[in-house]
């Protein structure tokens, strides 16, 4: 049974409804997380983005032990992106089965390029992530003294490359995209859908695309334009 | 007026296609769309070449017959209509008009612009109906139906299976249509011992016919000669959500595989 | 030609239940031993095939549209009529027969009306129980309207799409009896004639649309459900597919064709445009409930509606029958409207149209009452003219809408061939010289979900299932026929279109046996006919194979079958020298010019037979009235 639930078109939607909702949650949190770079110094001399950092490698270290609940959080979040992209592949494959021979001319009423671009914006969102972690998770990509830990000085220095700043930015505006046709067709796909509840639904679809880009971007742009200062020692 | 029309033309299932331009010339603006294309057939049939096959029956908007993408919409630029309500005064004298058949892997092309739509049927055929023999019926006001339900059932029910959806979806899905019928019947009283069963059966006929999956463009409630509304598919999705948890809680006791 | 129409004995209200409980029945472990045909899927057919599957007997159904969905039951708009009496306004079963006999003015028979009448109730409920939406009051009931003059209010309806609420309810039956296997479904295929086995119909041949394929189907009853044949005027209320092949070819084997003449022109369509047009739709009866009838009162007078005053206008059904004003029944109507135009005085371009004016109504009820009483079909008329019926009064002009008469069948529905049955508008139906608003949907599901899987049952008792396949003689003979026809149709290499001879056909029909006939008209139209035949096979042109789709062939043979068919049409109006319902001859009517009808010497159903030499012989089923009086119909 779940396996044929699995199967169907709208099966897969679903699925992908509830990672990307997951996803949402995710980025709107660690957006509210980057935002502590702006955090300055505390009064222990620690940077408030690394207060948060250690923070989050100690939550639940009573009852779990260090890093359980992260590494359970990145576990979920690994799963998530999984089967969000699985689907997305596996649709995006009956889809354009769907249609072998195009329109000479087609032209679109309600469409966006939000909605026809998701699995655009959905590829360059994959490259991102991974790029991502190798940058500020591994330290693989950085090449400028990366430093486990330091998590404040590791964003500042990766920063200082136009092109990662450029990469990013790019990469946030497939996210604000990608959140403005996501966060309201889930909606749709999960069957919450009203009269009076639609344009409230895709309001705070768009508004969440906004603050997302603005949230994410301000970080590598107020540090490529030194508005942070260097990190100390 | 005079037009230019640039017409796919396809002789059979597995030959090769091409747009063919033709010139149509005094062409009255009362005159329908379909008016339009039988004024160049019966040119065309004189000079003994083959007419332009395309599907058409009442013309009067309710068979759901007529089907052709013109200028890259569905039936045409006008809203809330079929190919056959289109009237040439929406053109103007000197257009060019391009007229291509729905395009879709589950419609394949026969002729022209003629696609086979069997697969709606085959849909229908999955759970589109209530399961109740002729002359098994209680009497028609012993079932009560709150006025909001019915016109709603009734809003979904107006459906012409025409395809229209089908063609403007971005990926072929025939969501709408299917949206269509499992609300019709599931916002009906009569229409409930067979809810669940009839949404998931129906879906997995729809994907069996090789239709694409909704990505909630809209596009098929704009192309829709009906109006008829997507928070249809958002019911449908609902109601499939909700019969396969219903399935796995109460293990394989529904009729549906 | 041997005429019994097998009407039970008893009292009229205990025909039906006692003929039920007498006819023979097939046990039902013998019923999936035997075939049946069903012809066409609308309300009839659909609903047939879905309830003779349910039963047991093994289907096949054929139609030539893509789907059995499209059929043109599904543009019927109006309602259905049922002797609920949910309104308590004193209606019954005894009303709505009488009100259906006296609306066909009388020429219909009795027996057959009032088991219609009776069974209504039972289609109300079946449709119901589909999951047909129809309109509901606050407390869940059911809803009514009243609707072509009847004095109760007893139609059924789902806004404005009745019918094909109603079509797509009998298709769900169908779809799922075809899923369960019991229906075998062969859209895409138009059949082309019936094979007859000694003397008993045995099949049918067919030709695939797409393939061109020529097949033959046997089985042991063939039910016709194949509609009516208004696209003989080639402009009509009517589906462009329309045709008469399927009742014609019948006809040509034996069946007799009843009534041929009686055809219903409803009074507010569209008016033509030009010579481009292709068909004409109709705009609800309803409309006359609000909107005024005029004409301009001086011939010629050709400025804007608005600019003549009230004193120059002529409201000419108020006029000539002040109790029923412009709620005239639709026969009066129409006939009234072609008076005034040919008079001089109709509107617009073609000069073939009168105003239906609502600027009273706006003035008295405001826009908005009107916007919702007829928003939907001010749009549709708007779309169609590009004119704003709110701002203009609408022109409007009778159209061909719906035909009375059809193949001749018994009680059982059986034609006069062994095994053929017709059900629907395709036979000649309860509905007499002229049918009522709202009786078309009842009488298709009537014959289709009541009657049909009864009768049936005690011509297949006594005919048990033989062997016979498609390889026997008969068969192969008439494929060799239907392949001879095909072969001469598509090799016509003329410089004529196909519809220009429909088109000249239908004008022919129109003006000779249309609205008004004459005996000089007819005398002229059927020495007219057989040389426009003859035009048709030298000057048309069909081009292409039979080999694949080709629908200039599948209109050619359409249009042959019309040209001998108009012949016998023309005949029966020829024959029938009185007025009654749709038919009205111009030599027989009162001074007042309304319909005279004769019953001392037309009190029968006309039903028309080959005769030896091909030539259309009349034979006479007298009817009897004896439960009704006949009386004149007066609207003054």
């Amino acid at each position: 049974m779940i396996l044929d639930f699995y199967r169907s078109t709208v099966g897969k939607k679903i699925i992908m409804a509830l990672t990307g909702a997951a996803l949402l949650g995710f980025v709107v949190g660690h957006m509210a997380g980057n935002l502590k770079m702006f955090g300055g110094v505390g009064a222990d001399g620690v940077h408030k983005m690394d207060h948060y950092a250690e923070f989050l490698r100690t939550m639940g270290s009573d009852l779990f032990g260090r890093e359980t609940l992260l590494w359970v959080a990145r576990a979920g979040l690994l799963v998530c992106v999984g089967l969000h992209i699985l689907m997305a592949f596996q649709l995006s494959l009956i889809n354009s089965k769907a249609r072998p021979v195009g329109y000479k001319s087609q032209e679109y009423q309600s469409s966006t390029l939000a909605s026809r671009g998701m699995m655009f914006g959905g590829i360059i969102l994959l490259s991102f992530i991974v790029f991502h972690i190798l940058h500020f998770t591994t330290g693989d990509l950085h090449f400028r003294g990366f430093e486990y830990g330091k998590v404040y000085s590791n964003v500042w220095n990766g920063f200082q490359s136009p092109s990662v700043v450029a990469f990013y930015i790019l990469a946030m505006a497939a996210l604000s995209f990608h959140t403005f046709h996501g966060a309201w067709s889930l909606f749709q796909t999960l069957g919450v859908d009203g009269p009076k509840l639609n344009p409230i639904i895709r309001g705070v679809a768009l508004v969440l695309a906004i603050l997302l880009f603005f949230g994410f971007v301000s970080v590598p742009i107020a540090t490529s334009m030194q508005i942070l200062s260097a990190p100390i020692g | 007026m005079n037009l230019t029309l640039l017409v796919w033309r396809q002789e059979t299932p597995t030959s090769e296609g091409s747009f063919k331009e033709y010139k149509v010339n005094d062409v009255s603006p009362d005159s329908s769309f379909l008016e339009m294309l039988d004024l160049l057939n019966e040119e065309l049939e004189v000079k003994g070449e083959a007419p332009i096959a395309f599907e058409h029956d009442c013309r009067e908007g309710i068979c759901g017959s007529c089907s052709m993408v013109v200028n890259g919409k569905p039936h045409g630029p006008n809203k809330l209509a079929t190919t056959c309500q289109l009237h040439m005064r929406s053109f103007k004298d000197g257009d060019t008009i391009v007229i291509e058949p729905w395009r879709a892997k589950a419609f394949p092309v026969i002729k022209d612009l003629v696609v086979d739509r069997s697969a709606f049927d085959k849909i229908i055929q999955a759970g589109g109906f209530i399961s109740v023999n002729t002359g098994a019926a209680v009497d028609a006001n012993s079932i009560l139906i709150d006025k909001e339900s019915a016109d709603s059932a009734f809003d979904a029910a107006t459906c012409i299976g025409c395809g229209a959806c089908v063609a403007a979806c971005p990926n072929g899905s025939a969501m709408l249509f299917t949206a269509a019928k499992v609300s019709h019947l599931g916002l009906l009283a009569q229409g409930q011992p067979e809810r669940y069963s009839r949404v998931i059966n129906m879906v997995k006929e729809m994907d069996a016919q090789m239709f694409g999956g909704c990505t909630n463009h809209g596009e098929c409630q704009e192309a829709c000669p009906k109006g008829i509304s997507i928070k249809f598919i958002s019911r449908l999705n609902r109601d499939y959500l909700k019969g396969r948890l219903l399935q796995i809680v109460q293990g394989s006791g529904m009729k549906a595989q | 030609m041997e005429l019994n129409s097998k009407v039970p004995d008893g009292p009229l209200d205990k025909k039906w239940t006692s003929h039920k409980g007498k006819i023979k029945l097939v046990n039902p472990a013998n019923k999936r031993k035997y075939k049946v045909i069903v012809v066409g899927t609308g309300l009839a057919g659909a609903s047939a095939a879905a309830t003779l599957s349910e039963l047991g007997y093994q289907v096949k159904a054929f139609c030539f549209q893509d789907s059995p969905r499209r059929a043109h039951s599904i543009a019927a708009q109006g309602g259905i009529n049922a002797a609920k009496n949910y309104q308590n306004d004193g209606d019954s079963v005894y009303r709505l027969f009488y009100d259906t006999i006296k609306g066909g003015d009388f020429r219909a028979r009795e027996a057959n009306v009032h088991r219609l009448a009776e069974v209504s109730l039972n289609i109300i409920d079946q449709c119901v129980a589909q999951g047909v939406p129809f309109a509901r009051e606050y407390g869940g009931t059911l809803s009514n309207r009243s609707f072509g003059g009847a004095q109760v209010s007893r139609t059924f309806y789902a806004r404005g799409q009745t019918g094909q609420q109603l079509l797509l309810g009998a298709y769900a039956a169908l779809e799922k009896e075809i899923a369960r296997g019991g229906v075998k479904m062969y859209p895409f295929t138009e059949m082309l004639d019936v094979v007859l086995v000694d003397g008993r119909a045995r099949g049918i041949v067919t030709r695939n649309l797409r393939t061109g394929k020529i097949e033959s189907h046997v089985a042991d009853a063939v039910l016709l459900c194949t509609g009516g044949y208004s696209t003989v005027f080639y402009l009509s209320t009517n589906a462009k597919g329309c045709n008469v092949t399927a009742t014609w070819r019948a006809y040509k084997r034996g069946a007799g064709f009843a009534n041929p003449c009686f055809t219903q022109i409803h009074p507010t369509c569209i008016p033509v445009t030009g010579e481009h047009q292709s068909k004409l739709t109709l705009m609800s009866e309803s409309l006359r409930n609000d909107g005024r009838i005029w004409v301009p009162k001086n011939k010629g007078d050709k400025r804007s509606p608005s600019d003549i005053p009230e004193g120059e206008r002529d409201y000419y059904l108020e006029r000539k029958y002040p109790s029923f004003g412009n709620l005239s029944p639709r026969d009066i109507a129409s006939r009234a409207a072609k008076e005034v135009c040919d008079e001089g005085r109709g509107v617009g371009s073609s000069g073939l149209g009168v105003y239906l004016d609502f600027s009273d109504a706006i003035k008295r009820l405001g826009r908005s009452a009107i916007e919702a009483r007829y928003g939907n079909l001010f749009d549709i008329y708007k779309q169609i003219t590009g004119e704003n019926p709110y701002e203009s009064p609408m022109r409007i002009f009778p159209a061909p809408h719906y035909t009375m008469g059809g193949l001749w069948v018994d009680y059982n529905l059986m034609t006069t061939i062994p095994g053929l049955y017709a059900l629907g508008e395709a036979n000649f139906s309860d509905h007499g010289a002229n049918r009522l608003g709202a009786s078309a949907l009842m009488q298709g599901l009537a014959d289709g979900y009541f009657v049909i899987p009864y009768t049936i049952g005690d011509f297949l008792a006594d005919h048990k299932p033989d062997g016979i396949s498609e390889t026997h003689k008969s068969f192969l003979d008439t494929e060799r026929e239907v392949k001879e026809r095909l072969s001469k149709l598509v090799s016509l290499r003329g410089n004529r279109s196909i519809d220009s001879f429909h088109r000249e056909l239908g004008r022919l029909m129109w003006d000779n046996c249309g609205m008004s006939r004459s005996k000089a008209g007819l005398t002229e139209t059927i020495n007219k006919i057989p040389e426009l035949r003859e035009r048709f096979y030298k000057e048309a042109c069909v081009p292409g194979s039979g080999e694949d789709l080709n629908q200039t062939l599948e209109r050619a043979g359409r249009v042959a079958d019309f040209l001998e068919f108009a012949e016998v049409m023309c005949r029966d109006a020829l024959d029938r020298e009185e007025s009654c319902g749709g038919h009205f001859r111009s030599e027989y009517q009162t001074e007042e010019g309304e319909a005279k009808r004769n019953d001392d010497d037309y009190c029968y159903a006309s039903v028309w037979g080959k005769s030896e030499d091909g030539s259309p012989k009349l034979f006479k089923e007298k009817l009897n009235f004896e439960n009704v009086k006949l009386q004149t119909r007066s609207y003054k």
